[in-house]
């Protein structure tokens, strides 16, 4: 008797790669059946499947599994919260008058987008170094000043993702493992500087937000101590937010948080009354709490020696850039940003959009973002898409990560733990790119947002990492 | 015109009211469309767009809902805000799509119990698949093609030592507890195991058994490669092996082309000591040492299944070389075809969607006919170069499946459009007499193949009978009354069409032969 025999006897349970028609006969005849949506390893690409074959000899193969799961252990293991706001300057490492912090990977001002350079020349007239917009630009380019990312300081900024001196910035301690990360307070919508809009009506806005919002929050947060924004995430999964280009009820919980502080402030009412009108108006207020806590949440694995999960996934509007845990933060692997697939606002169509741009994709770093759409299926309209698909975005998600979160959970899914710790490997082996929620900012500086959509990283960062570990290890 | 409607204290969602107003947008006569709540940044886009009339900014709030359209009259405005009110009160009716997992891994998760994979992706990527299959207790019908030998012989190896079935590569058929995997037909449960290297063959001899009443335990398959001396035969052995272990198997068909001499003797050696009845049919091959062995050796596929049938009965062996229809009536029918042809009309045209079924169908008529023109043929010199392009030459038979066909097209049992493209040109070729198909049905099959043929078949008729000829159309239906097409309804099509159905390929060559000879 043979394991053959075996077989005779059981149930037929088919799993079918390639040609669809063959699944949908076994189905039409109510066989258990899978269908594979098959694609050839790194698509096809010889040079990469080599690499991973090299990386998946067993011996080292097994040494980066145990690193992945340790990674996964302490990306689990995090613990975000809010523990106060402060100046950037006082307050982010290494930040200096000189310094401008952007989004993306490291860039020269001459390699800038269009709205990276308008936000930098923005933050440039807001510090008072230059005038106006041709002063600013003179002083960009003379290289006087210093442009390094936010996440080489700890931060993290949504679009643009310009941190200047005088910003205040919110402060977030990952009180598992001590370390912080800090993120400005989100301006509003439309013409903001994060979308590259530098006129009065933002530098406006902006001098408030310093010298009135920011003492507001300050003493409102010395009042409250510390807000847990694990269990805030934890919450508005199952309120219809995915924490990236959904924060709705993530602004109405922050608010639950502050008000009460707010109000017990001896402050004039007219004060606080403003504090809580802008926050409560604009719906991307917790982007800036999201943003942060996903950060300081990452920045621990970055010490783990043959770990291929992804540490940081970031943009500049030029280029994409992916960082590996096991090959430390200073190794930074690029690809050109790509156009983000999405719905305009009324007026702008593909030819005004900006490549994808900011900082902001920490989230699906860490989990959430899209790879919790199904948590929001709302956000799938803005690539015409349906409830089903935001499902699909999810589940497809758990075949790149290392595994699930225990906090993060999506109803949908029936309370599954979102995609969590994206594995290099993993991405090269199906050709499946993380999928990423992301606003559109306008290509020319000075005009903001034109639309939402879907995007994914680039294949090139991850072929070059992919590279780099085999070097590396293998 | 910029034209404005408001609902006071109407809340719909945002991302509900962009893609609206991108729709309106696509309205015959809108210039410019917003549809949306009051905010700050809908306000600040009226005012970008020119939206933002007098009237717009004295009364929408942050709590109205509005339509803002700039517009050429009236009764655009009109069919405006009917298209809101079509598209905000719009319902999904698409159905759920299913997930697909992306690798075998996500498979697994969804599905634990997997234990038989289907393979059809391209060839330089089937082996590593197969491979990883192996590696997870899985079974492999390997159907791709352009998987080298090589990696059969390291994937076969493999799966023999761990006693796991590598079907292929290019294996188009099997049916593994009674379910069809690719291109297989639906055959009742019964008493007859078969391992068979070859595809059609194999629909062939298990269609014959389910029209004869009987059915089939397993039917597993090889790849026609497999009884090559490189493979040595490794699965039609495991196949075998576990075919004699397997209480529902009380008699078992083995089907193949001629094997490599050693390898035949060794699965013969098996097979003899089985225990149970075996049938062999080495299509075309010399049945001296099948019979030297005790083993009942079969003339055709036809006569596979019908020896096989009657052993399962215990009904007295004797070949098959009749018409279902009656001998008599088939030679009458015949000859009144072949009365009805023009002097010009001398040759078969024999045009294939099966692989074996062509080449049986060639071997079965050699010796009468000679010499057999193909893309595929029996002896090198007669060989048909540029068989897809170029006219056919005498007796011609062309497998549509050969690789010359399939270059950027599906297999013709999929869209066999090309194959009824050739019928019509062939009919049109004074010399030409017979024309000889097959038709195929049954799972993976296309869903009504003898809808193109029948039509190709009426139109080659009529042609040939304006030009003062008769041409003769013999169609095989291989398939099942269970079928998805279902046999008879295939066949009625076909003989409505004016074709002389055959119930198999052995005896569809029959006929032909019985035409050509009754031929002036």
């Amino acid at each position: 008797m043979s394991k053959l025999n075996d077989l005779f006897a059981k149930e037929l349970h088919v799993v079918n790669f390639g040609i669809e028609s063959f699944y949908k006969d076994l189905e039409s005849q109510r066989v258990p059946a899978v269908h594979v949506d098959w694609k050839p390893v790194a698509g096809g690409d010889k040079v990469a499947a080599g690499n991973l074959r090299k990386l998946k000899k067993p011996e080292l193969l097994e040494k980066i599994q145990e690193a992945n799961k340790e990674a996964l252990r302490r990306i689990l293991a995090a613990q975000p919260t809010i523990v106060g706001v402060g100046i950037a300057g006082e307050v982010i490492p290494g930040m200096t008058e000189d310094t401008i912090l952007h989004a993306g990977p490291p860039i020269t001002w001459d390699r800038m987008c269009g709205p990276q350079r308008g936000a930098v020349m923005g933050g440039l007239i807001y510090e008072g170094r230059a005038k106006d917009i041709a002063e600013a630009e003179k002083l960009a380019a003379s290289g006087k000043i210093k442009f390094d990312p936010c996440h080489m300081h700890s931060a993290v900024g949504p679009m643009a993702g310009v941190v200047t001196y005088h910003m205040p910035v919110w402060i977030l301690e990952n009180k598992a493992f001590g370390n912080r990360a800090y993120c400005t307070f989100n301006e509003g919508l439309g013409k903001v500087l994060r979308f590259g809009a530098c006129d009065e009506e933002v530098f406006e806005r902006l001098r408030w937000m310093e010298k009135k919002l920011y003492p507001v929050l300050r003493d409102a947060m010395k009042l409250k101590g510390e807000i847990d924004v694990k269990v805030l995430i934890s919450k508005l999964l199952q309120m219809g937010d995915e924490a990236h280009n959904r924060n709705e009820a993530g602004t109405s919980l922050l608010i639950r948080e502050l008000v009460p502080s707010i109000m017990a402030l001896d402050i004039p009412e007219q004060d606080k009354i403003d504090a809580f009108n802008f926050i409560n108006g604009n719906n991307h207020t917790f982007l800036n709490i999201s943003m942060p806590a996903c950060k300081c949440t990452m920045d621990p694995i970055f010490d783990i020696p043959y770990c291929t999960v992804l540490a940081t996934m970031c943009r500049n509007g030029t280029d994409f850039g992916i960082r590996i845990a096991g090959l430390g933060p200073n190794k930074w692997f690029t690809g050109p940003a790509e156009m983000v697939k999405g719905l305009y606002f009324p007026g702008f169509d593909e030819c005004d959009a900006a490549p994808d741009l900011g900082d902001s994709c920490i989230t699906e770093t860490a989990g959430i973002g899209g790879f919790c759409m199904a948590a929001a299926p709302a956000i799938v309209q803005f690539v015409g898409g349906q409830v089903s698909d935001a499902l699909n975005y999810s589940k497809t998600m758990y075949e790149i990560t290392v595994g699930e979160g225990q906090s993060y959970k999506i109803p949908a899914l029936d309370f599954r733990g979102s995609a969590t710790g994206i594995d290099l490997l993993k991405v090269i082996e199906t050709g499946i790119r993380p999928i990423i929620n992301t606003g559109i900012a306008h290509k020319d500086y000075g005009v903001g947002q034109v639309g939402a959509g879907i995007v994914n990283p680039p294949e090139e960062c991850f072929k070059k990492a992919l590279a780099a570990c085999a070097e590396e290890w293998a | 015109m910029v034209k404005l409607e408001i609902r006071k204290n109407a809340y719909y969602d945002s991302v509900t009211l962009m893609l609206i107003s991108k729709d309106l947008k696509k309205l015959d006569g809108v210039k410019e469309a917003l549809v949306g709540m009051g905010t700050d940044l809908n306000v600040e886009i009226a005012h970008n767009i020119g939206l933002a009339t007098p009237e717009f900014d004295a009364n929408v709030t942050s709590n109205d809902f509005f339509v803002a359209v700039e517009c050429d009259s009236e009764e655009v405005f009109e069919a405006a805000q009917k298209k809101v009110e079509e598209l905000l009160n719009k319902k999904s009716e698409q159905k759920e799509s299913t997930y697909y997992p992306p690798t075998l891994e996500g498979a697994i998760k969804v599905d634990p119990d997997l234990n038989m994979a289907v393979i059809s992706v391209p060839g330089k990527f089937a082996a590593d698949v197969a491979q990883s299959c192996l590696d997870r207790d899985i079974n492999v019908m390997l159907f791709s093609d352009n998987v080298t030998i090589e990696e059969e012989k390291a994937l076969k190896e493999y799966a023999y030592a761990h006693e796991l079935l590598v079907m292929g590569p290019d294996c188009g058929t099997a049916i593994i507890n009674n379910i069809p995997l690719a291109f297989a037909n639906v055959v009742p449960k019964g008493g007859i195991g078969m391992v068979c290297a070859s595809g059609t063959g194999t629909q062939e001899v298990s269609s014959i058994i389910a029209q004869l009443g009987e059915g089939v335990s397993q039917v597993i398959g090889t790849g026609g490669r497999d009884l090559k001396k490189d493979i040595g035969g490794l699965m039609m052995k495991l196949g075998l092996d576990a075919l004699i272990n397997d209480p529902n198997t009380k008699v078992i068909t083995l089907v193949s082309k001629p094997p490599a001499a050693e390898i035949a003797s060794m699965i013969l050696d098996i097979a003899k000591d089985a225990g149970k009845p075996v049938v062999v049919e080495f299509i075309g091959g010399d049945p001296k040492e099948i019979e030297a062995k005790g083993l009942i050796a079969a003339k055709s596929l036809e006569d596979a299944a019908h020896k096989a049938v009657a052993l399962l009965r215990g009904e007295p062996l004797k070949d098959y070389v009749d018409f279902t229809m009656g001998n008599d009536k088939a030679e009458a029918m015949a000859k009144e075809i072949a009365g009805k042809m023009a002097k010009s009309q001398k040759y078969v045209r024999g045009f294939y969607t099966g692989g074996t079924l062509c080449d049986e169908a060639m071997k079965l008529m050699i010796d009468k006919l000679g010499h057999i023109y193909s893309n595929i043929p029996l002896h090198a010199e007669d060989k048909l170069e540029n068989a897809r392009t170029g006219p056919s030459k005498e007796h011609t038979f062309l497998d549509f499946g050969d690789d010359e066909f399939t270059v950027g097209r599906p297999h013709p049992m999929i869209d066999p459009s090309l194959r009824a493209e050739r019928v019509i040109t062939d009919g049109k070729d004074p010399e030409c007499a017979v024309i000889l198909c097959d038709c195929v049905i049954g799972y993976g099959s296309h869903e009504d193949p003898a809808a193109d043929l029948s039509d190709a078949i009426r139109t080659a008729k009529a042609e040939a009978e304006k030009e003062g000829r008769y041409l003769c159309c013999v169609v095989e239906v291989c398939g099942t009354e269970g079928d998805p097409q279902c046999l008879s309804r295939t066949q009625k099509k076909l003989e409505d069409a004016g074709a002389v159905v055959l119930p198999s390929n052995a005896q569809a060559t029959r006929f032909v032969e019985r035409v050509l000879a009754n031929l002036k």
